[in-house]
């Protein structure tokens, strides 16, 4: 019923080729067609941070990206944080801080975090509160999560 | 290794998960053969249904299923808590704005959405009522027909879905001694739970049976739902409610859950339902409220009397929310020693969204007025706000309500540490106020949870839950119980949550009771198995019973220790097996009570704020925001200071920028996240420190009280005080956002 068309993704260092529908977001396309259910779907309108993504090196919501714009394109998504099956020093700081609380907006948390760690290793609270302010958290657990990026940005710069 | 399970900040159990992305969320299960499931609505609050034309929506291709009220069974099936009154489709009329009259099943999402938006639905739209006064008013047309009230329902010819009285003393009698009443109407907004994570859920026909994955904190009253709507024993519904993406009370109930299960067996395939943010706005909300509070004071500042007029809008049906009423008003008068009292609380029905139970349960809408109050008098009696309180705080084990659980913690102690902790007294900056409020809540009132532990063989341990974790932490503590009780490394246990067909019964998980009530029930669980072990060790050492001592991991006879485990794999011999222990934790209704129940444990915090108004825009900046709780004990402090942040932080929200707003037709029109603001990382105080008294008074395990809605009972008192201190000005309407404030302060009122 509807148009589709081919892209090309790279989604966590695994390439993917595959046809999408023209109108499908690339909240879609990770969720649906490719199983990548860790990215999540709350307001669909690029206000809660829930399904953020990093595409070629910068954090989108990905309910506002069409898939057919990220072509071609790099993405990370919270599938791709860990590596060889151990979490990364923000994964890890999140559990000791007690960050993740009921977890729905984690996903998004951590790879808003992860791009500001990317581009600024060393954030003040009041980087972080910037950088974050685009991912809600209804558990409110915003000073753990703070006190989790901190905690992760002195451990990799250890 | 384990025993100082008990008070860690242990990490939480499903962490991991939740890091990685891993944990699966009702909307992340993908079913087999499923059907995409999209709701029908019509875009005003209340109409008559004249027709439901089908056919360009059923000609989409892909759609399998185009639902109304006509295919279902007839007379329509109603369903609720308290009363069943809610259709599982609209018939007739449709009573509030997003009330689903038909369900689309279809092969893809995007088919579901099509044939949704193809349904042709005639209706007449009739007047409708959305606020307290409107629906009172005695030409108010009426929100639910005679039919569906309860059956002979005095109250059935008026909007009034209740009337409670309560009281005690002679208010009127009271008046003659009272030197200073203070009276005033507050209004607390409709503002909604905002779970990050929308409703979802999936059915899918298993035999003769059902099986459906739900967001929901009550996976055995739904279970006990369905049964009946689908005429099937309870052994043939088995509900699964994985980890919910928060919940905060609107996860309680059904709502749509019984169209999802019917368009699964009209289909014979799973129908999968993942509910937008704005349909989750439209589901469930919190009760707002209009309370007159009038309050009489001594000229020392002792309470004579408080006389309550309190009306709860309710929704278009009832769902738990006479429930809220009844609970939020029975404490209205506080944790005060007040010795006449009179309460009138009514639930009004109104054609808005239905309103359902949310963190605090009706005590934040009385809170609010009763401390604001209390400031009043205080000031004009030339008294400080904090010794006011002190003046009137039921000490414990003092009856301050008849007939209900005595305090049951030392209050005192935690006000005094709130009010240190805000450096009362200190003089502040021009432009700065300060706050302080009280709140206390009744826990559950009744309730019941069953606990099995298995033991295994090598030594680990498997306990299974019936409580939902919602993101409070429940299977992180209640491994730490199984840990400190068995001796059996954290790393060792399982929980497992969230299956009717495997779980044993627990009643729900709401009113802050799990860590009690579940507690207790694993406790008693661990017990069991510890007694077990006693026996058999009797046996394999050939020592009597009475000798051995069964501590923690521990076993002590009379001349050696022994591991739990040890004794377990001697026990169990070359076949293997496992202990299986039982635990089970109730409180019964009270006989007569006027809400059924007294309470099993309060909920008792203070909140104190410090503020900042800005006299040219009326921005209110929070500078400091101190809550205390009196936890009893905390079993994991990292997840109860969690739990008490967020909760503030939540209040905050309620109390500076969040409501409803309802156009003349009865649309909510800042349904979702970009016109309904929630508090962001940039939204904080400056300095938000939660801390906990722990006496080792409460009923729980090890002298646990419940946790997790205590620091939002009372914010919106403490920064309504701390604005009034800061400006001079008492607001009686919330949020206190940046217009309110500011118009208050150009109209100097």
């Amino acid at each position: 019923m509807s148009d589709r068309f081919p892209i090309e993704l790279t989604v966590n260092g695994r390439h993917y080729a595959l046809e999408v529908a023209v109108h499908h977001t690339l909240l879609d396309v990770l969720r649906d067609d490719l199983g990548l259910t860790g990215t999540k779907e709350c307001c669909v309108v690029g206000e809660c941070g829930a399904c953020t993504v990093i595409i070629d090196g910068r954090t989108v919501n990905s309910c506002l990206v069409l898939a057919v714009e990220a072509d071609g394109s790099e993405i990370l998504t919270v599938e791709g944080l860990a590596t060889a099956g151990r979490l990364s020093p923000l994964q890890q700081a999140f559990l000791d801080t007690g960050a993740a609380q009921c977890g729905f907006c984690i996903p998004g948390q951590l790879i808003s975090a992860h791009a500001l760690l990317a581009r600024n290793p060393h954030p003040t609270p009041e980087d972080i509160h910037e950088a974050l302010a685009g991912n809600l958290c209804r558990c409110a657990g915003y000073e753990q999560i703070t006190e989790a990026v901190l905690a992760a940005a002195e451990e990799v710069g250890r | 290794m384990t025993t100082q399970a008990i008070g860690a900040s242990l990490p939480r159990v499903g962490g991991e998960e939740r890091v990685t992305g891993g944990l699966e969320y009702v909307a992340d299960i993908r079913l087999t053969n499923v059907l995409h499931a999209k709701l029908v609505t019509i875009d005003c609050a209340r109409a008559r249904l004249i027709s439901i034309d089908k056919t360009a929506a059923e000609a989409v291709p892909g759609v399998r299923l185009v639902m109304t009220a006509d295919d279902l069974p007839q007379p329509m099936l109603r369903f609720g808590p308290q009363v069943e009154d809610r259709p599982v489709l609209a018939v007739g009329e449709v009573r509030y704005h997003g009330e689903p009259v038909a369900l689309v099943a279809a092969e893809t999402k995007d088919a579901a959405e099509e044939g949704a938006r193809l349904l042709k639905v005639e209706y007449e739209e009739l007047p409708a009522v959305f606020t307290v006064d409107a629906a009172l008013d005695p030409a108010a047309p009426l929100v639910q027909e005679a039919a569906i009230r309860r059956p002979g329902d005095p109250l059935a010819d008026t909007n009034k879905f209740s009337e409670h009285h309560y009281g005690w003393g002679d208010v009127e009698a009271a008046e003659s001694e009272a030197d200073l009443v203070v009276e005033h109407t507050y209004e607390y907004p409709m503002v909604t739970q905002f779970a990050i994570e929308p409703h979802a859920c999936q059915a899918a026909p298993d035999g003769d049976g059902i099986m459906m994955w739900a967001t929901t904190q009550h996976p055995y009253q739904l279970q006990k739902i369905l049964a009946k709507l689908l005429d099937m024993p309870l052994s043939k519904v088995r509900v699964f409610a994985p980890d919910l993406g928060g919940a905060f009370g609107g996860k309680q109930w059904p709502h749509m859950h019984p169209a999802v299960a019917f368009a699964a067996l009209r289909t014979g395939r799973p129908v999968k339902l993942v509910m937008t943010l704005e349909e989750s706005f439209q589901a469930v909300r919190r009760t707002s409220a209009k309370v007159r509070y009038r309050t009489g004071f001594r000229s020392d500042g002792t309470l004579v009397f408080e006389d309550v007029e309190s009306n709860f809008l309710i929704g278009a049906y009832a769902d738990i929310a006479d429930r809220v009423v009844t609970k939020g008003n029975w404490l209205a008068a506080g944790p005060y020693r007040v010795p006449a009292v009179r309460i009138i609380a009514r639930g009004i029905l109104s054609n808005t969204p239905p309103a359902t139970a949310m963190r605090g349960f009706g005590i934040p809408e009385t809170a609010w007025p009763r401390e604001m109050n209390l400031d009043e008098g205080a000031i004009a009696l030339g008294i400080d706000r904090l010794e006011i309180r002190l003046r009137n705080l039921a000490r414990q084990g003092e009856e301050f309500v008849p007939g209900e659980t005595p305090a049951d913690g030392d209050w005192e102690q935690t006000v005094r540490r709130a009010a240190e902790l805000i450096d009362w007294g200190q003089p502040l900056a021009e432009g700065r106020g300060r706050g302080l409020a009280l709140g206390c809540k009744s826990g559950p009132t009744t309730g019941i949870s069953y606990g099995t532990v298995r033991f295994l063989s090598d030594g680990s341990a498997i306990l299974l839950s019936g409580v939902s974790d919602m993101g409070q932490g429940a299977r992180t503590v209640y491994a730490q119980i199984v840990a400190h009780e068995l001796g059996v490394p954290m790393e060792k246990i399982t929980v497992i949550m969230g299956d009717t067909g495997v779980v044993p019964f627990t009643q729900q998980t709401s009113a802050s009771r799990s860590t009690v009530l579940m507690g207790n029930a694993t406790l008693g669980a661990c017990r069991d198995i510890q007694h077990q072990l006693q026996k058999a060790a009797a046996g394999l050492y050939g020592v009597d019973e009475s000798e051995i001592i069964v501590e923690r991991g521990v076993v002590r006879l009379p001349n050696r220790e022994l591991s739990l485990a040890d004794v377990l794999k001697a026990a169990l011999g070359s076949l293997g097996g496992e202990f299986i222990g039982n635990g089970v934790d109730r409180k019964d209704p009270t006989p007569g009570h006027p809400i059924k129940g007294t309470a099993y444990f309060y909920e008792f915090n203070c909140t104190a704020i410090d503020v900042e108004v800005d006299r040219g825009t009326g921005e209110v900046t929070v500078l400091r925001h101190i809550t205390v709780a009196d936890t009893g004990k905390s079993l994991n402090p990292m997840q109860v200071s969690g739990q008490d942040d967020g909760a503030a932080i939540m209040g905050l929200g309620h109390s500076m920028m969040e409501h409803y707003i309802f156009d003349e037709k009865g649309r909510v029109r800042n349904l979702g996240a970009i016109d309904y603001r929630i508090p962001t990382s940039k939204d904080l105080p400056l300095e938000l420190i939660s801390e906990q008294i722990e006496n080792g008074d409460g009923p729980g395990p090890y002298g646990a009280k419940g946790v997790s809605e205590g620091a939002l009972l009372c914010t919106a008192p403490a920064l309504g005080a701390a604005v009034r201190d800061a400006t001079g000005i008492a607001i009686r309407d919330l949020p206190l956002s940046p217009e309110r404030v500011w118009r208050a302060m150009r109209d100097g009122k």
